[in-house]
């Protein structure tokens, strides 16, 4: 295929991915309303990742506040640590390390579970029936992932911090007063508020990546397992550039950029 | 329709029939042939009629093409009074309430048991039906296909002919004015295969519809079927009665016919 071919067929997919998130979007809101798909796919994306996603969490903050301490050590400003891992962390580390642990849990998973459906003439059936497979298979769990990643965003920076304070004071003994204290002083809402805001934009897009590419799998298995793989490295990639853009973005209250 | 014991079909008007199709043409993107060249086909009531023909002739895209799966290029396809062209979502869906369709590999919902596979278009179509007679419709329904005992199973745990069975039940839920099988015995053992074929027969019959089967399987579609056509390269080669079809003098068709060993 000429390189000309294969960025025409790229814009191509891209508006027809643009087209399927109109459509899955859209058919939410039109009857018959499945909420109870929407809040099955809640508590797979969400509270089945509750265990991964503070596992990740504590080990993501301890990590970051010892590499920090290390550094601050050689200043003489330990007392640092503790704001410099809160603002990594809620708006940084929290919405990219969870849109990452929530692809490879439940993007894929979506991506697989769709493919063997698409493979198997399950959607077929779906349509046959009369059914719209976009808004019984994909509007449900778009939506479950847009509402549930700035959740899990702000759980993640919950427990990371509580990671990074036992590390900060009773591995590398900073004190827990000043950590506190500093945390305090440095933090503010806007800054959660910034990470949750993320995870808004992170879930919709994994969910929509994960979701199109099962949707539209071919060539029976070895086809399955080509729309996980996409669908993984498509939403990790975008998770990463989108992080960018959105911190430069997105409002973050007093705090200058 | 019918003069002098040879079926006259150019003649049929799109109201004596539950599908139409007239001058069909469907060809896809980077193909140098169509799929489908000038097609014409009808299904009637009350009428089982099969198509036959080699893997890539056409069979499935038509099949598609009455489903509303995929749009033709040029010609006009009319299904149960409604012209596919001018349908499309919600409209379409209705229409598509009126099919039950049989898949290949049955395209059961694999993490439904059976009972729910069967309640599914139920639950989803008769909004105005209680818990209560979606139960007793599908254990009629199962107890239709002999399948009564394996209303808690997951599909998983089902044989290929069990799976189209359920299938079967699923497809005839809503008492469809049109059967649509592709492939019904594709894969299975030859008296599964009369199981299933026997169940089309007494299934059609039954809802009084029109049912057409996509088959390779000619001795089946000899036995069952009231009409037989035969598509190669995206044309439709032979159409006729059984008896017909077995007269024909297409040397296509006799090959067909000679490597089944009917001739």
């Amino acid at each position: 295929m000429s390189a000309s071919r294969a960025i025409l067929s790229k814009i191509s997919e891209i508006g027809d991915f643009g087209l399927f998130v109109w459509a899955a979007v859209s058919q939410f809101f039109r009857k018959p309303h499945r909420f109870s798909l929407f809040i099955d796919e809640l508590e797979f994306i969400g509270n089945q990742s509750l265990f991964i996603v503070s596992l990740t969490a504590t080990f993501s903050g301890a990590v970051f506040a010892y590499q920090s301490w290390l550094a601050f050590a050689m200043v003489g400003t330990e007392s640092l640590v503790g704001p410099s891992v809160a603002l990594s962390l809620v708006r940084e580390l929290a919405p990219v390390m969870t849109g990452l642990v929530v692809t490879g849990r439940a993007g894929a998973a979506m991506a697989a579970q769709l493919g063997i459906m698409r493979v198997t003439e399950q959607i077929d059936a779906l349509e046959v029936m009369g059914i719209s497979p976009i808004q019984y298979l994909v509007s449900p769990r778009v939506l479950a992932a847009t509402i549930a990643l700035p959740l899990l965003v702000a759980l993640f920076g919950l427990i990371g911090n509580l990671g990074g304070y036992i590390v900060a004071t009773y591995v590398c003994g900073v004190d827990p007063g000043i950590y506190v204290q500093k945390l305090k002083f440095y933090m503010d809402p806007w800054d959660f508020y910034h990470g949750m805001m993320k995870g808004v934009f992170f879930g919709f897009l994994l969910a929509a990546i994960g979701c199109y590419k099962g949707y539209h799998a071919k060539n029976g298995v070895a086809g399955v397992g080509k729309a996980t793989n996409d669908a993984v490295v498509y939403s990790t990639v975008t998770i990463l550039v989108l992080d960018y853009f959105l911190s430069v973005l997105l409002p973050t209250g007093n705090r200058t950029q | 329709m019918a003069t002098k014991g040879k079926v006259q079909f150019e003649n049929v008007k799109a109201e004596e029939t539950l599908v139409w199709l007239r001058a069909v043409t469907k060809q896809f993107p980077g193909n140098p042939l169509p799929t489908l060249d000038c097609v014409d086909y009808e299904i009637f009531p009350e009428k089982i009629h099969t198509i036959l023909g080699f893997s890539g002739g056409g069979k499935s895209v038509t099949l598609k093409m009455i489903l509303g799966l995929l749009k033709a290029d040029s010609g006009q396809i009319r299904v149960l009074g409604q012209d596919m062209s001018k349908l499309e979502g919600n409209a379409l869906n209705s229409l598509r309430r009126r099919f039950g369709m049989l898949f290949q590999g049955a395209a059961l919902f694999d993490s439904l048991t059976v009972f729910d596979n069967v309640a599914f278009p139920l639950r989803e179509c008769r909004k105005d039906w209680g818990e209560e007679k979606i139960s007793l419709r599908v254990k009629e329904l199962l107890d239709q296909v002999e399948l009564d005992l394996a209303a808690q199973k997951m599909p998983s745990e089902l044989s290929g002919g069990m799976k189209k069975r359920v299938a079967m039940a699923r497809a005839i839920a809503l008492e469809p004015d049109l059967l649509l099988f592709d492939e019904p015995t594709t894969g299975l053992d030859p008296v599964t295969s009369e199981i299933i074929d026997d169940l089309i027969v007494d299934t059609t019959r039954k809802l009084a519809a029109g049912a057409l089967i996509i088959s390779h399987n000619i001795h089946a579609a000899l036995r069952i079927s009231d009409f037989v056509s035969m598509i190669v390269d995206g044309k439709i080669i032979e159409r006729g009665t059984p008896s017909q079809f077995v007269e024909s003098e297409d040397p296509r068709v006799r090959r067909f016919l000679k490597s089944a060993g009917v001739l």
